[in-house]
């Protein structure tokens, strides 16, 4: 579904910040799958993301959806089909307008004509979608969504961007900001749309348990590169103190992320 | 007099419109309005002074304001100039465009022509007196204008534009493409701003290069005050406040103008009290954000403050009574 060939990204080449976020990477999403990516700071997690989503164009290499080429496709046109969700909930709506204003200018993809949508049977829609999020959201359709909390404000994100219908999310640690009780909750959110809408999936995080216990696939990456990609029975028999080794194994260093290896597998 | 200050309020809302479209929807601070002003003014003199029918005078202000307006977008959207910038740019070779348009002079007057307001004179006599079918006229232009703007907002097209100012990621999340729709919100607000200028030069019958200095600011001190008048989510109070807040500064600019003297103020401070409000607006805003965010979160205690304001600043903004003197504009 979506292929990455042979792709580099160095952000400021030539100056004494240059850095090397991903070298040489080749990888490929395959249809259905539900891919965690772990990793240390810096070790090119957003980076890989961001190349899929278009935020900016690799300094060298070719990224392909379906078999076309859409290197050089702005991030807007990517949109069509990938949906995004990042670590900051404030990213995914806007809070100076209402719950109906949101739910109704991300129902659907691409341009927007004169076109008045937003009627009752659309709101009665948009509130039986709400209800199922057991958030009392689906009273609150004429408020702003400046007013909802956090989880709140992360579950309707959640909510709005498989409403659109993607073929592909891309989450960016997208709970990291929320409490303990709201992550769990958004995050059962997430594993419950994926499954229910057939959606491809890829989840950046930074809980080695969840990177586990989530998804069919696992990737780790460290410093620029893909250094382990499990799948199937492999993935499934996972622990974190086999990752911990096979880092080690393959790196021949000790695995540097305290938070990573510091959080509660409660959490 | 009360009227004149009703009537140059409704008047200047059109272009307040604009300005709010531009300053608070899109967040794009557009200065072109300086240019596109007496753009408009001075495509609908040339019009009426070379005999084109009245409504295509306006319509083709309209149009070059939205020209003007898409010029400012495209510089911004194509060459990453920030907006500040290119609306500068915009603004300062209008003004040699509107002297071209003025057929290479400063101003154009409208003396013994037929506009739209001889027009509505003549065909209000014995019905009512003159002041009172202009004022009642621009009303219904003005209402006109904001209903179909409220409309506009209502759109699919118009709901994302809303989101733009306030998060551009989620607009490039639903896969439409930001320039697109600064390019249309410029345009339609400096549309909005020219149309506004062809009725101003045919209220006060000339059109002139400068009409357009310090418009923008004067439209941001609209926007501004309107903003304490009542606070809403909803597009059309959010207009009306506009409607409003451009009544209340016109009044004010009445007042330094008529009362001014007293206490040895000219006509050339009025920008002076112009700045100076706008920079009252904003401290009086950070004040009130400070306080509610304090005690954030109560809904209701936030309405029931709404309704106080919105009573009170009704009533101050047609409260002041003065001799005649409508004047110019700033």
């Amino acid at each position: 579904m979506i292929r990455l060939q042979s792709v580099t990204q160095v952000f400021n080449p030539g100056t004494v910040n240059e850095n090397t976020a991903l070298r040489n990477v080749t990888m490929k999403v395959r249809e259905g799958d539900f891919i965690t990516v772990i990793g240390s700071n810096g070790a090119g997690k957003s980076t890989l993301l961001n190349l899929i989503s278009g935020t900016y164009p690799p300094t060298v290499g070719s990224v392909h959806v379906n078999d076309v080429d859409v290197t050089r496709h702005p991030e807007y046109k990517r949109a069509a089909y990938i949906g995004r969700i990042f670590q900051n909930p404030l990213l995914g709506t806007a809070g100076n307008m209402t719950l109906e204003d949101n739910m109704m200018i991300t129902y659907r993809k691409g341009f927007k004509g004169l076109r008045i949508s937003l009627n009752h049977r659309m709101r009665d829609f948009f509130r039986t979608r709400l209800k199922d999020l057991d958030m009392g959201l689906e009273n609150r359709l004429k408020d702003n969504v400046g007013l909802l909390s956090g989880g709140q404000r992360q579950a309707l994100t959640l909510l709005m961007m498989v409403l659109s219908e993607p073929e592909l999310i891309l989450l960016d640690e997208h709970t990291a900001a929320l409490d303990p009780k709201n992550a769990q909750i958004v995050l059962d959110l997430t594993t419950r749309f994926v499954s229910e809408y057939r959606l491809t999936a890829m989840m950046i995080t930074h809980n080695m348990h969840h990177a586990i216990q989530y998804g069919n696939r696992l990737l780790m990456m460290d410093n620029g590169e893909i250094i382990l990609d499990v799948d199937g029975d492999e993935k499934r028999a996972l622990t974190v103190d086999k990752l911990v080794k096979k880092f080690h194994e393959i790196r021949h260093r000790d695995f540097e992320s305290d938070e990573v290896l510091l959080t509660d597998p409660n959490e | 007099m009360i009227d004149g200050i009703l009537i140059e309020g409704l008047v200047y809302a059109l272009m307040v419109l604009g300005v709010f479209i531009t300053f608070r929807i899109l967040d794009f601070p557009d200065l072109t309005v300086d240019g596109s002003f007496p753009l408009g003014a001075a495509v609908m003199a040339v019009s009426i002074t070379s005999g084109v029918p009245l409504w295509l005078g306006l319509l083709l202000s309209f149009g070059s304001g939205l020209a003007a307006g898409s010029v400012t977008a495209l510089i911004h959207n194509k060459l990453k100039v920030p907006n500040l910038l290119a609306g500068i740019l915009t603004m300062t070779m209008l003004w040699s465009i509107n002297i071209r348009v003025l057929g290479n002079r400063a101003n154009l007057p409208l003396l013994r022509q037929e506009t739209i307001l001889t027009l509505v004179r003549r065909m209000s006599t014995g019905i009512m007196s003159n002041t009172m079918a202009v004022l009642l006229f621009f009303l219904v232009v003005t209402l006109v204008v904001k209903l179909l703007v409220d409309l506009f907002f209502h759109t699919d097209l118009g709901l994302t534009m809303g989101a733009m100012g306030n998060n551009e990621q989620m607009v490039i999340a639903t896969g439409v493409n930001p320039e697109t729709l600064k390019l249309i919100g410029v345009s339609l607000s400096n549309g909005l701003v020219a149309l506004c200028g062809a009725f101003v030069a045919q209220y006060q019958g000339f059109a002139d290069v400068n009409l357009g200095q310090g418009i923008i600011i004067a439209g941001l001190a609209s926007v501004m005050i309107g903003e304490f008048v009542l606070r809403s989510n909803r597009i059309g109070l959010l207009t009306l406040r506009v409607v409003i807040g451009s009544i209340i500064f016109r009044g004010i600019m009445f007042l330094g103008r008529y009362y001014g003297f007293y206490i040895n103020l000219t006509p050339t401070d009025l920008r002076l009290i112009t700045g100076l409000m706008i920079i009252l607006s904003l401290v009086a805003t950070q004040m009130r954000s400070n306080r509610t965010n304090s005690q954030r979160g109560r809904r209701s205690a936030a309405a029931s403050t709404n309704n106080r304001t919105g009573v009170g600043a009704g009533g101050t903004g047609v409260g002041n009574e003065g001799p005649a003197g409508t004047g110019g504009g700033t």
